[in-house]
Protein backbone atom coordinates (compact mmCIF):
# COMPACT_ATOMS: atom_id res chain seq x y z
CA UNK A 1 0.00 0.00 0.00
CA UNK A 2 1.43 3.51 -1.00
CA UNK A 3 1.94 5.86 1.93
CA UNK A 4 0.81 9.30 1.68
CA UNK A 5 3.37 11.76 0.69
CA UNK A 6 4.79 13.33 3.33
CA UNK A 7 8.12 16.23 4.80
CA UNK A 8 10.88 14.79 6.74
CA UNK A 9 13.49 16.35 8.73
CA UNK A 10 16.29 15.08 10.88
CA UNK A 11 16.58 17.03 14.09
CA UNK A 12 20.03 17.59 15.06
CA UNK A 13 18.99 18.84 18.59
CA UNK A 14 16.08 18.15 21.47
CA UNK A 15 14.96 21.72 21.07
CA UNK A 16 14.90 21.29 17.32
CA UNK A 17 12.56 18.44 17.74
CA UNK A 18 10.36 19.96 19.79
CA UNK A 19 9.91 23.49 17.93
CA UNK A 20 9.81 21.69 14.22
CA UNK A 21 6.62 19.43 16.12
CA UNK A 22 5.10 21.92 18.20
CA UNK A 23 5.31 24.32 15.14
CA UNK A 24 3.11 22.11 12.97
CA UNK A 25 -0.34 20.28 13.75
CA UNK A 26 -0.14 17.77 11.76
CA UNK A 27 3.50 16.82 12.51
CA UNK A 28 5.01 13.75 14.59
CA UNK A 29 7.86 12.39 16.15
CA UNK A 30 9.85 9.28 14.57
CA UNK A 31 11.55 7.15 16.56
CA UNK A 32 12.32 3.40 15.48
CA UNK A 33 8.93 3.62 13.18
CA UNK A 34 7.94 0.13 13.97
CA UNK A 35 4.43 1.79 15.26
CA UNK A 36 4.56 5.09 13.35
CA UNK A 37 5.77 3.89 10.03
CA UNK A 38 2.96 1.14 9.83
CA UNK A 39 -0.08 3.09 10.91
CA UNK A 40 1.09 6.23 7.92
CA UNK A 41 1.49 3.43 5.50
CA UNK A 42 -2.09 1.59 7.08
CA UNK A 43 -3.54 5.11 6.71
CA UNK A 44 -4.59 5.07 10.27
CA UNK A 45 -2.77 8.27 11.11
CA UNK A 46 -2.29 11.20 8.55
CA UNK A 47 0.80 13.37 9.74
CA UNK A 48 1.97 15.34 6.90
CA UNK A 49 5.72 16.06 8.49
CA UNK A 50 7.64 13.55 10.58
CA UNK A 51 10.79 14.57 12.72
CA UNK A 52 13.12 11.90 12.63
CA UNK A 53 14.83 12.18 16.48
CA UNK A 54 17.35 8.96 16.01
CA UNK A 55 19.87 10.94 15.90
CA UNK A 56 19.36 12.48 18.99
CA UNK A 57 21.80 11.65 21.82
CA UNK A 58 18.76 9.65 24.20
CA UNK A 59 20.37 6.25 23.76
CA UNK A 60 22.57 6.66 27.48
CA UNK A 61 21.65 4.54 30.43
CA UNK A 62 22.68 5.81 33.64
CA UNK A 63 22.66 4.82 37.58
CA UNK A 64 20.45 7.77 39.19
CA UNK A 65 20.99 8.66 42.78
CA UNK A 66 19.36 6.20 44.73
CA UNK A 67 20.72 3.41 42.93
CA UNK A 68 18.01 3.50 40.38
CA UNK A 69 18.40 3.67 36.34
CA UNK A 70 17.52 6.38 34.06
CA UNK A 71 16.60 4.95 30.52
CA UNK A 72 17.21 7.66 27.20
CA UNK A 73 14.10 7.60 25.46
CA UNK A 74 16.10 6.53 22.28
CA UNK A 75 17.66 3.39 23.89
CA UNK A 76 16.44 0.35 21.82
CA UNK A 77 14.61 -2.65 23.29
CA UNK A 78 17.03 -4.92 22.61
CA UNK A 79 19.66 -2.78 23.73
CA UNK A 80 18.02 -2.27 27.21
CA UNK A 81 17.04 -5.91 27.70
CA UNK A 82 20.65 -6.99 27.69
CA UNK A 83 22.04 -3.96 29.66
CA UNK A 84 23.61 -5.69 32.95
CA UNK A 85 22.33 -2.95 35.09
CA UNK A 86 18.79 -3.81 33.94
CA UNK A 87 19.59 -7.32 34.06
CA UNK A 88 20.47 -7.35 37.67
CA UNK A 89 18.22 -4.85 39.20
CA UNK A 90 15.41 -5.61 37.31
CA UNK A 91 15.42 -9.03 35.30
CA UNK A 92 11.15 -8.88 35.25
CA UNK A 93 11.92 -6.00 32.93
CA UNK A 94 14.45 -7.29 31.18
CA UNK A 95 12.11 -10.46 30.25
CA UNK A 96 9.41 -8.31 29.77
CA UNK A 97 11.36 -6.20 26.91
CA UNK A 98 12.52 -9.66 24.93
CA UNK A 99 9.36 -11.26 25.16
CA UNK A 100 8.32 -8.45 23.08
CA UNK A 101 8.10 -8.23 19.22
CA UNK A 102 11.31 -9.97 17.41
CA UNK A 103 14.69 -9.57 17.61
CA UNK A 104 14.19 -7.17 14.74
CA UNK A 105 11.90 -4.99 16.18
CA UNK A 106 13.57 -4.61 19.29
CA UNK A 107 16.74 -3.59 17.60
CA UNK A 108 14.45 -0.74 16.16
CA UNK A 109 12.17 0.11 18.52
CA UNK A 110 13.15 2.98 21.48
CA UNK A 111 11.66 3.05 24.83
CA UNK A 112 10.14 5.87 24.14
CA UNK A 113 8.30 4.90 21.19
CA UNK A 114 7.17 2.15 22.92
CA UNK A 115 5.21 4.31 25.80
CA UNK A 116 3.46 5.54 22.70
CA UNK A 117 2.63 2.02 20.90
CA UNK A 118 -0.48 2.18 19.89
CA UNK A 119 -3.48 -0.77 20.20
CA UNK A 120 -3.60 -3.34 17.92
CA UNK A 121 -7.30 -3.46 18.12
CA UNK A 122 -8.14 -4.89 14.57
CA UNK A 123 -10.65 -2.24 14.10
CA UNK A 124 -8.58 0.36 14.92
CA UNK A 125 -5.56 -0.68 12.34
CA UNK A 126 -8.24 -1.58 9.13
CA UNK A 127 -8.30 2.22 8.95
CA UNK A 128 -12.19 2.23 8.09
CA UNK A 129 -14.26 0.25 10.40
CA UNK A 130 -16.08 2.90 13.21
CA UNK A 131 -13.47 3.76 15.91
CA UNK A 132 -13.40 6.08 18.65
CA UNK A 133 -9.77 6.41 18.95
CA UNK A 134 -9.36 6.62 15.37
CA UNK A 135 -12.09 8.57 14.80
CA UNK A 136 -13.81 9.95 17.79
CA UNK A 137 -17.80 9.52 17.92
CA UNK A 138 -17.91 7.32 15.01
CA UNK A 139 -18.78 4.54 16.95
CA UNK A 140 -16.58 1.22 18.27
CA UNK A 141 -16.75 -1.68 16.17
CA UNK A 142 -15.02 -4.02 18.81
CA UNK A 143 -18.21 -3.92 21.31
CA UNK A 144 -20.10 -6.03 19.21
CA UNK A 145 -17.54 -7.48 17.08
CA UNK A 146 -14.33 -9.92 17.01
CA UNK A 147 -13.00 -9.02 20.71
CA UNK A 148 -11.71 -11.81 21.88
CA UNK A 149 -8.30 -10.25 22.06
CA UNK A 150 -9.76 -7.19 23.42
CA UNK A 151 -9.57 -6.12 27.49
CA UNK A 152 -11.76 -6.45 30.04
CA UNK A 153 -10.06 -3.96 32.96
CA UNK A 154 -10.58 -0.26 32.48
CA UNK A 155 -12.80 -0.30 29.82
CA UNK A 156 -15.15 2.25 28.65
CA UNK A 157 -18.47 1.92 26.84
CA UNK A 158 -16.47 3.87 23.96
CA UNK A 159 -13.64 1.81 23.88
CA UNK A 160 -12.06 -1.66 24.84
CA UNK A 161 -8.92 -1.30 22.88
CA UNK A 162 -5.97 -3.48 24.95
CA UNK A 163 -2.88 -1.74 25.84
CA UNK A 164 -0.32 -4.04 23.67
CA UNK A 165 3.26 -3.29 25.74
CA UNK A 166 5.25 -5.60 27.72
CA UNK A 167 7.91 -3.69 28.99
CA UNK A 168 5.41 -0.82 30.25
CA UNK A 169 4.02 -3.65 32.45
CA UNK A 170 7.16 -3.62 34.12
CA UNK A 171 7.53 -0.16 34.44
CA UNK A 172 3.73 0.65 35.94
CA UNK A 173 4.93 -1.94 38.47
CA UNK A 174 8.24 -0.59 38.97
CA UNK A 175 6.58 3.21 39.48
CA UNK A 176 8.88 4.61 36.98
CA UNK A 177 8.65 8.27 35.66
CA UNK A 178 8.33 9.45 32.20
CA UNK A 179 10.72 12.79 31.94
CA UNK A 180 9.77 15.06 28.81
CA UNK A 181 11.07 18.00 27.12
CA UNK A 182 8.40 20.03 25.70
CA UNK A 183 6.67 23.56 24.05
CA UNK A 184 6.50 24.23 27.64
CA UNK A 185 9.70 23.26 29.52
CA UNK A 186 10.66 20.22 31.13
CA UNK A 187 8.03 17.59 32.90
CA UNK A 188 8.17 14.29 34.80
CA UNK A 189 4.48 12.49 34.95
CA UNK A 190 4.49 9.13 36.90
CA UNK A 191 4.00 6.16 34.90
CA UNK A 192 0.24 5.57 35.90
CA UNK A 193 -0.88 8.79 34.99
CA UNK A 194 0.69 8.58 31.93
CA UNK A 195 -1.23 5.80 30.12
CA UNK A 196 -5.39 7.41 30.40
CA UNK A 197 -7.98 4.86 29.87
CA UNK A 198 -10.55 5.20 27.22
CA UNK A 199 -13.52 6.94 29.41
CA UNK A 200 -14.87 8.83 26.88
CA UNK A 201 -12.29 9.78 24.86
CA UNK A 202 -10.75 6.94 23.49
CA UNK A 203 -8.39 8.99 21.07
CA UNK A 204 -6.58 10.38 24.04
CA UNK A 205 -3.77 7.62 25.36
CA UNK A 206 -1.64 10.21 27.07
CA UNK A 207 -0.93 13.41 28.71
CA UNK A 208 1.46 15.06 26.40
CA UNK A 209 0.97 18.03 24.77
CA UNK A 210 2.08 17.69 20.70
CA UNK A 211 5.63 18.50 20.27
CA UNK A 212 6.36 17.13 24.03
CA UNK A 213 8.89 14.80 24.06
CA UNK A 214 10.06 11.94 26.00
CA UNK A 215 13.57 12.17 26.79
CA UNK A 216 14.17 10.07 29.43
CA UNK A 217 12.21 6.63 31.53
CA UNK A 218 13.51 6.84 35.75
CA UNK A 219 12.93 3.53 37.17
CA UNK A 220 13.43 4.16 40.96
CA UNK A 221 15.34 1.88 43.23
CA UNK A 222 13.05 -1.02 43.91
CA UNK A 223 15.69 -3.84 45.68
CA UNK A 224 12.17 -6.63 45.47
CA UNK A 225 12.60 -6.35 41.98
CA UNK A 226 16.16 -8.08 41.65
CA UNK A 227 14.00 -11.48 41.87
CA UNK A 228 11.04 -9.87 39.94
CA UNK A 229 9.85 -12.13 37.23
CA UNK A 230 7.49 -11.85 33.47
CA UNK A 231 5.76 -14.40 32.28
CA UNK A 232 3.53 -13.61 28.71
CA UNK A 233 0.73 -16.37 27.91
CA UNK A 234 -0.21 -15.89 24.41
CA UNK A 235 -1.05 -17.94 20.75
CA UNK A 236 1.68 -18.97 19.83
CA UNK A 237 5.12 -19.34 21.76
CA UNK A 238 6.68 -16.00 20.48
CA UNK A 239 6.74 -13.05 17.99
CA UNK A 240 2.93 -12.45 19.70
CA UNK A 241 0.96 -10.14 21.82
CA UNK A 242 0.06 -11.32 25.39
CA UNK A 243 -3.22 -12.65 26.20
CA UNK A 244 -2.51 -12.56 29.46
CA UNK A 245 0.85 -11.19 31.20
CA UNK A 246 2.27 -11.03 34.88
CA UNK A 247 4.91 -8.74 36.01
CA UNK A 248 5.54 -10.09 39.68
CA UNK A 249 8.04 -9.18 42.30
CA UNK A 250 7.29 -10.57 46.37
CA UNK A 251 9.05 -10.59 49.62
CA UNK A 252 7.94 -12.95 51.78
CA UNK A 253 9.01 -12.27 55.86
CA UNK A 254 10.14 -14.25 58.37
CA UNK A 255 6.37 -15.04 59.67
CA UNK A 256 5.80 -16.20 55.70
CA UNK A 257 3.84 -13.44 54.82
CA UNK A 258 4.21 -11.26 52.28
CA UNK A 259 5.95 -7.88 52.72
CA UNK A 260 6.32 -6.27 49.56
CA UNK A 261 4.42 -6.96 46.41
CA UNK A 262 4.61 -5.45 43.25
CA UNK A 263 2.15 -6.82 40.85
CA UNK A 264 0.82 -5.77 36.96
CA UNK A 265 -0.82 -7.47 34.24
CA UNK A 266 -0.39 -7.46 30.30
CA UNK A 267 -3.23 -8.03 28.23
CA UNK A 268 -6.27 -7.99 30.19
CA UNK A 269 -6.23 -4.07 30.74
CA UNK A 270 -6.77 -1.03 28.74
CA UNK A 271 -3.94 0.52 30.09
CA UNK A 272 -1.01 -1.48 31.31
CA UNK A 273 -2.21 -2.58 34.84
CA UNK A 274 -0.98 -2.62 37.97
CA UNK A 275 -2.91 -4.85 40.16
CA UNK A 276 -3.34 -2.31 43.61
CA UNK A 277 -6.36 -4.23 44.60
CA UNK A 278 -4.68 -7.20 44.37
CA UNK A 279 -1.51 -6.13 46.25
CA UNK A 280 -3.28 -4.71 49.30
CA UNK A 281 -5.23 -7.76 49.62
CA UNK A 282 -2.00 -10.05 50.01
CA UNK A 283 0.14 -7.65 52.06
CA UNK A 284 0.38 -9.09 55.25
CA UNK A 285 -1.02 -11.98 54.26
CA UNK A 286 0.77 -15.74 53.68
CA UNK A 287 1.05 -16.31 49.97
CA UNK A 288 -0.99 -19.70 49.83
CA UNK A 289 -3.15 -20.24 46.79
CA UNK A 290 -6.46 -20.00 48.46
CA UNK A 291 -5.23 -16.58 49.24
CA UNK A 292 -3.53 -15.30 46.04
CA UNK A 293 -6.79 -16.39 44.18
CA UNK A 294 -9.05 -14.12 46.31
CA UNK A 295 -6.61 -11.48 45.96
CA UNK A 296 -6.60 -11.87 41.80
CA UNK A 297 -10.68 -11.77 42.29
CA UNK A 298 -10.55 -8.47 43.97
CA UNK A 299 -8.60 -7.73 41.07
CA UNK A 300 -11.44 -8.62 38.36
CA UNK A 301 -14.02 -7.98 40.56
CA UNK A 302 -15.01 -5.03 38.23
CA UNK A 303 -14.03 -6.85 34.60
CA UNK A 304 -16.42 -6.21 31.80
CA UNK A 305 -16.12 -9.32 29.64
CA UNK A 306 -17.83 -10.32 26.64
CA UNK A 307 -18.35 -14.23 25.60
CA UNK A 308 -15.58 -13.64 23.45
CA UNK A 309 -12.99 -12.60 26.25
CA UNK A 310 -14.48 -13.82 29.21
CA UNK A 311 -11.59 -16.56 29.51
CA UNK A 312 -9.29 -13.86 30.28
CA UNK A 313 -10.62 -13.50 33.20
CA UNK A 314 -10.11 -17.37 34.56
CA UNK A 315 -6.82 -17.25 32.43
CA UNK A 316 -5.34 -14.25 34.59
CA UNK A 317 -6.18 -15.20 37.79
CA UNK A 318 -4.41 -18.71 37.45
CA UNK A 319 -1.32 -17.14 35.95
CA UNK A 320 -1.17 -14.64 38.91
CA UNK A 321 -1.82 -17.84 40.90
CA UNK A 322 0.39 -20.03 39.63
CA UNK A 323 3.28 -17.00 39.47
CA UNK A 324 3.22 -15.92 43.05
CA UNK A 325 2.85 -19.17 44.13
CA UNK A 326 6.03 -20.02 42.44
CA UNK A 327 8.04 -16.50 43.01
CA UNK A 328 7.34 -17.60 47.10
CA UNK A 329 8.64 -20.75 46.91
CA UNK B 1 28.15 -3.42 17.39
CA UNK B 2 27.96 -0.38 17.80
CA UNK B 3 25.71 2.27 16.28
CA UNK B 4 27.93 4.96 13.89
CA UNK B 5 25.74 8.27 14.73
CA UNK B 6 29.02 10.02 13.65
CA UNK B 7 28.97 10.27 10.00
CA UNK B 8 24.84 11.64 9.62
CA UNK B 9 24.79 15.03 7.69
CA UNK B 10 23.46 17.56 9.93
CA UNK B 11 20.32 19.20 9.86
CA UNK B 12 19.49 19.58 6.29
CA UNK B 13 15.86 21.31 6.86
CA UNK B 14 12.47 19.97 6.24
CA UNK B 15 12.95 18.04 2.83
CA UNK B 16 10.00 16.57 0.55
CA UNK B 17 7.36 15.71 -0.10
CA UNK B 18 8.98 15.96 -4.02
CA UNK B 19 11.47 14.09 -4.51
CA UNK B 20 15.17 14.99 -2.65
CA UNK B 21 19.20 14.16 -3.37
CA UNK B 22 19.74 10.85 -0.83
CA UNK B 23 23.29 9.56 -0.45
CA UNK B 24 22.70 5.86 0.41
CA UNK B 25 25.40 3.35 1.94
CA UNK B 26 24.68 -0.19 0.29
CA UNK B 27 27.13 -2.75 1.14
CA UNK B 28 29.80 -0.72 0.82
CA UNK B 29 29.09 1.31 -2.08
CA UNK B 30 27.87 5.25 -2.27
CA UNK B 31 24.56 5.90 -3.69
CA UNK B 32 23.34 9.37 -4.63
CA UNK B 33 19.70 8.89 -5.47
CA UNK B 34 16.72 11.00 -5.18
CA UNK B 35 13.40 9.62 -3.27
CA UNK B 36 10.64 10.60 -1.76
CA UNK B 37 10.75 10.80 2.32
CA UNK B 38 7.66 8.51 2.03
CA UNK B 39 9.78 5.89 0.62
CA UNK B 40 11.01 2.88 2.76
CA UNK B 41 14.53 1.54 3.16
CA UNK B 42 13.11 -1.90 1.60
CA UNK B 43 11.12 0.06 -1.79
CA UNK B 44 14.65 2.29 -1.96
CA UNK B 45 16.57 -0.87 -2.48
CA UNK B 46 14.24 -2.95 -5.07
CA UNK B 47 12.61 -0.07 -6.71
CA UNK B 48 15.48 2.90 -7.18
CA UNK B 49 18.95 0.20 -6.45
CA UNK B 50 17.32 -2.62 -7.89
CA UNK B 51 18.52 -4.77 -5.39
CA UNK B 52 15.47 -6.69 -5.85
CA UNK B 53 17.12 -9.50 -3.19
CA UNK B 54 15.44 -8.19 -0.18
CA UNK B 55 11.77 -9.06 -0.11
CA UNK B 56 8.58 -7.73 0.77
CA UNK B 57 6.39 -9.89 2.46
CA UNK B 58 4.10 -7.96 4.32
CA UNK B 59 5.01 -4.91 4.71
CA UNK B 60 4.51 -4.24 8.32
CA UNK B 61 6.99 -5.38 10.00
CA UNK B 62 5.43 -8.90 10.67
CA UNK B 63 6.95 -11.57 8.76
CA UNK B 64 11.13 -10.70 8.39
CA UNK B 65 11.32 -11.16 4.89
CA UNK B 66 12.48 -7.63 4.33
CA UNK B 67 15.41 -8.39 7.12
CA UNK B 68 18.82 -5.94 6.23
CA UNK B 69 21.18 -4.48 8.73
CA UNK B 70 21.53 -1.43 9.69
CA UNK B 71 24.97 -0.48 11.13
CA UNK B 72 25.16 -4.12 11.60
CA UNK B 73 22.35 -4.46 13.47
CA UNK B 74 19.37 -6.43 12.14
CA UNK B 75 16.13 -4.66 11.02
CA UNK B 76 13.26 -4.52 8.86
CA UNK B 77 13.39 -2.01 6.00
CA UNK B 78 9.78 -2.10 5.45
CA UNK B 79 9.29 0.19 8.63
CA UNK B 80 12.81 1.90 8.17
CA UNK B 81 12.51 5.48 6.15
CA UNK B 82 15.48 5.47 3.32
CA UNK B 83 15.85 8.89 4.38
CA UNK B 84 16.46 8.00 7.86
CA UNK B 85 19.03 6.06 6.45
CA UNK B 86 21.17 8.59 5.31
CA UNK B 87 24.74 8.35 7.45
CA UNK B 88 24.21 4.54 8.07
CA UNK B 89 25.73 1.87 6.38
CA UNK B 90 22.77 -0.74 5.07
CA UNK B 91 24.22 -4.34 4.53
CA UNK B 92 21.84 -6.06 2.14
CA UNK B 93 21.94 -9.83 1.26
CA UNK B 94 23.59 -8.90 -2.24
CA UNK B 95 26.94 -7.77 -0.33
CA UNK B 96 27.36 -11.04 1.96
CA UNK B 97 29.37 -13.60 -0.35
CA UNK B 98 32.61 -12.73 -0.68
CA UNK B 99 35.05 -13.02 -3.76
CA UNK B 100 32.26 -15.10 -6.18
CA UNK B 101 32.35 -17.45 -2.45
CA UNK B 102 28.72 -17.91 -0.91
CA UNK B 103 28.77 -16.84 2.78
CA UNK B 104 29.32 -20.23 4.87
CA UNK B 105 25.42 -19.50 6.19
CA UNK B 106 24.34 -19.31 2.57
CA UNK B 107 26.31 -22.75 1.56
CA UNK B 108 24.38 -23.87 4.91
CA UNK B 109 21.54 -23.11 3.64
CA UNK B 110 21.66 -24.50 0.30
CA UNK B 111 23.52 -27.47 1.99
CA UNK B 112 20.54 -27.93 4.39
CA UNK B 113 17.78 -27.39 1.55
CA UNK B 114 16.45 -24.71 3.99
CA UNK B 115 14.36 -23.09 1.58
CA UNK B 116 11.32 -24.42 -0.85
CA UNK B 117 9.95 -21.50 -2.79
CA UNK B 118 13.08 -19.39 -1.26
CA UNK B 119 10.91 -15.95 -0.71
CA UNK B 120 11.74 -15.85 2.64
CA UNK B 121 15.29 -17.01 2.67
CA UNK B 122 17.41 -13.86 1.99
CA UNK B 123 15.43 -12.35 5.18
CA UNK B 124 16.21 -15.91 6.68
CA UNK B 125 19.90 -15.25 5.75
CA UNK B 126 20.34 -11.83 7.16
CA UNK B 127 18.64 -12.81 10.47
CA UNK B 128 21.01 -16.02 10.89
CA UNK B 129 24.34 -14.15 10.37
CA UNK B 130 23.27 -11.21 13.05
CA UNK B 131 21.96 -13.77 15.14
CA UNK B 132 25.48 -15.96 15.43
CA UNK B 133 27.15 -12.28 15.64
CA UNK B 134 24.67 -11.79 18.52
CA UNK B 135 25.51 -14.50 20.41
CA UNK B 136 22.28 -15.82 21.02
CA UNK B 137 22.27 -19.32 19.50
CA UNK B 138 23.31 -21.68 22.17
CA UNK B 139 20.31 -24.07 22.51
CA UNK B 140 17.68 -24.89 19.87
CA UNK B 141 15.23 -22.89 22.22
CA UNK B 142 17.31 -20.10 21.66
CA UNK B 143 17.79 -20.22 18.08
CA UNK B 144 13.89 -20.63 17.86
CA UNK B 145 13.42 -17.56 19.70
CA UNK B 146 15.89 -15.18 18.37
CA UNK B 147 14.52 -16.33 14.37
CA UNK B 148 10.97 -16.13 15.42
CA UNK B 149 10.62 -12.83 13.21
CA UNK B 150 11.45 -14.56 9.91
CA UNK B 151 8.48 -16.12 8.89
CA UNK B 152 8.46 -19.01 6.39
CA UNK B 153 5.56 -20.03 4.77
CA UNK B 154 6.99 -23.28 3.34
CA UNK B 155 7.91 -24.08 7.12
CA UNK B 156 11.69 -24.93 6.71
CA UNK B 157 12.28 -24.65 9.79
CA UNK B 158 13.89 -27.34 10.86
CA UNK B 159 16.13 -26.98 7.74
CA UNK B 160 17.24 -23.51 8.28
CA UNK B 161 17.54 -24.57 11.77
CA UNK B 162 20.55 -26.76 11.19
CA UNK B 163 21.99 -24.65 8.76
CA UNK B 164 22.29 -22.32 11.92
CA UNK B 165 23.82 -25.15 13.97
CA UNK B 166 25.90 -26.02 11.46
CA UNK B 167 27.56 -22.64 10.71
CA UNK B 168 27.36 -21.83 14.78
CA UNK B 169 29.47 -25.09 15.43
CA UNK B 170 31.69 -24.83 12.94
CA UNK B 171 32.70 -20.99 13.95
CA UNK B 172 33.05 -22.61 17.52
CA UNK B 173 35.08 -25.26 16.04
CA UNK B 174 37.43 -22.66 13.91
C1 LIG C 1 4.85 -7.04 14.33
C2 LIG C 1 5.01 -6.29 15.63
C3 LIG C 1 4.98 -6.98 16.83
C4 LIG C 1 5.13 -6.31 18.04
N1 LIG C 1 5.08 -7.01 19.21
C5 LIG C 1 5.21 -6.34 20.39
C6 LIG C 1 5.15 -7.04 21.62
O1 LIG C 1 4.99 -8.26 21.66
N2 LIG C 1 5.29 -6.33 22.78
C7 LIG C 1 5.48 -4.97 22.76
O2 LIG C 1 5.62 -4.38 23.83
N3 LIG C 1 5.51 -4.29 21.61
C8 LIG C 1 5.37 -4.95 20.43
N4 LIG C 1 5.40 -4.24 19.26
C9 LIG C 1 5.35 -2.78 19.31
C10 LIG C 1 6.70 -2.13 19.35
O3 LIG C 1 7.31 -2.42 20.60
C11 LIG C 1 6.46 -0.63 19.21
O4 LIG C 1 6.02 -0.40 17.88
C12 LIG C 1 7.70 0.16 19.47
O5 LIG C 1 8.11 0.04 20.80
C13 LIG C 1 7.50 1.63 19.14
O6 LIG C 1 8.74 2.29 19.25
P1 LIG C 1 9.39 3.04 18.01
O7 LIG C 1 10.69 3.60 18.47
O8 LIG C 1 9.44 2.19 16.81
O9 LIG C 1 8.34 4.22 17.84
P2 LIG C 1 7.74 4.94 16.56
O10 LIG C 1 6.97 3.99 15.75
O11 LIG C 1 8.78 5.73 15.86
O12 LIG C 1 6.77 5.94 17.29
C14 LIG C 1 5.58 5.50 17.93
C15 LIG C 1 4.80 6.70 18.41
O13 LIG C 1 5.46 7.33 19.48
C16 LIG C 1 5.79 8.66 19.17
N5 LIG C 1 7.12 8.85 19.75
C17 LIG C 1 8.23 8.14 19.47
N6 LIG C 1 9.24 8.51 20.27
C18 LIG C 1 8.75 9.48 21.07
C19 LIG C 1 9.32 10.27 22.11
N7 LIG C 1 10.60 10.14 22.49
N8 LIG C 1 8.52 11.18 22.73
C20 LIG C 1 7.23 11.34 22.36
N9 LIG C 1 6.65 10.62 21.38
C21 LIG C 1 7.41 9.70 20.74
C22 LIG C 1 5.72 8.76 17.67
O14 LIG C 1 5.39 10.05 17.23
C23 LIG C 1 4.61 7.77 17.36
O15 LIG C 1 3.38 8.36 17.55
C24 LIG C 1 5.30 -4.90 18.04
C25 LIG C 1 5.34 -4.21 16.83
C26 LIG C 1 5.20 -4.87 15.62
C27 LIG C 1 5.25 -4.10 14.34
S1 LIG D 1 -11.91 -1.09 20.92
FE1 LIG D 1 -11.15 1.02 20.79
S2 LIG D 1 -9.64 0.88 19.17
FE2 LIG D 1 -10.97 -0.92 18.91
S3 LIG D 1 -12.68 -0.32 17.56
FE3 LIG D 1 -13.34 0.11 19.66
S4 LIG D 1 -12.78 2.29 19.88
FE4 LIG D 1 -11.57 1.53 18.20
S1 LIG E 1 8.02 -7.04 4.62
FE1 LIG E 1 8.99 -6.20 6.37
S2 LIG E 1 8.43 -7.55 7.94
FE2 LIG E 1 7.25 -8.28 6.26
S1 LIG F 1 11.06 -21.06 1.78
FE1 LIG F 1 9.09 -20.45 1.11
S2 LIG F 1 8.57 -18.99 2.64
FE2 LIG F 1 10.36 -19.85 3.45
Amino acid sequence: MAMRPITFFRAGSIDDAVAAVSANPDSAFLAGGTTEIDLLRLGVIQPTLLVDVNELPLTYLEDTEGGGVRIGAMARMSDVARAPRIVERYPGMSQALLLGASEQLRNMASMGGNMCQRTRCAYFRDGQSPCNKREPGSGCSALTGVNRGHAVLGTSDHCIATHPSDVAVALVALDATIRTIGPDGTNTIPIERFFLRPEDTPSVEHPLAHGELIVAIDVPNVPVARTSRYVKHRDRVSYEFALVSVFSAMRVDDAGNVAELRLALGGVGTVPWRAHRAEEALIGRPATPENVAAAADAEFADARTTPMNEFKVTFAKRAIVRELSEVSS
Amino acid sequence: MAINHSTAPADTGVRGPEREPVTLDVNGATYPIELEPRVSLLDALREHLDLTGTKKGCDQGTCGACTVWVDGRRVLSCLTLAMSCEGHQVSTIEGIAQDGELHPMQQAFVDHDAFQCGYCTPGQIMSAIALLREGNATTDADIAEHMSGNLCRCQAYPNIHAAIREVRDADDGG
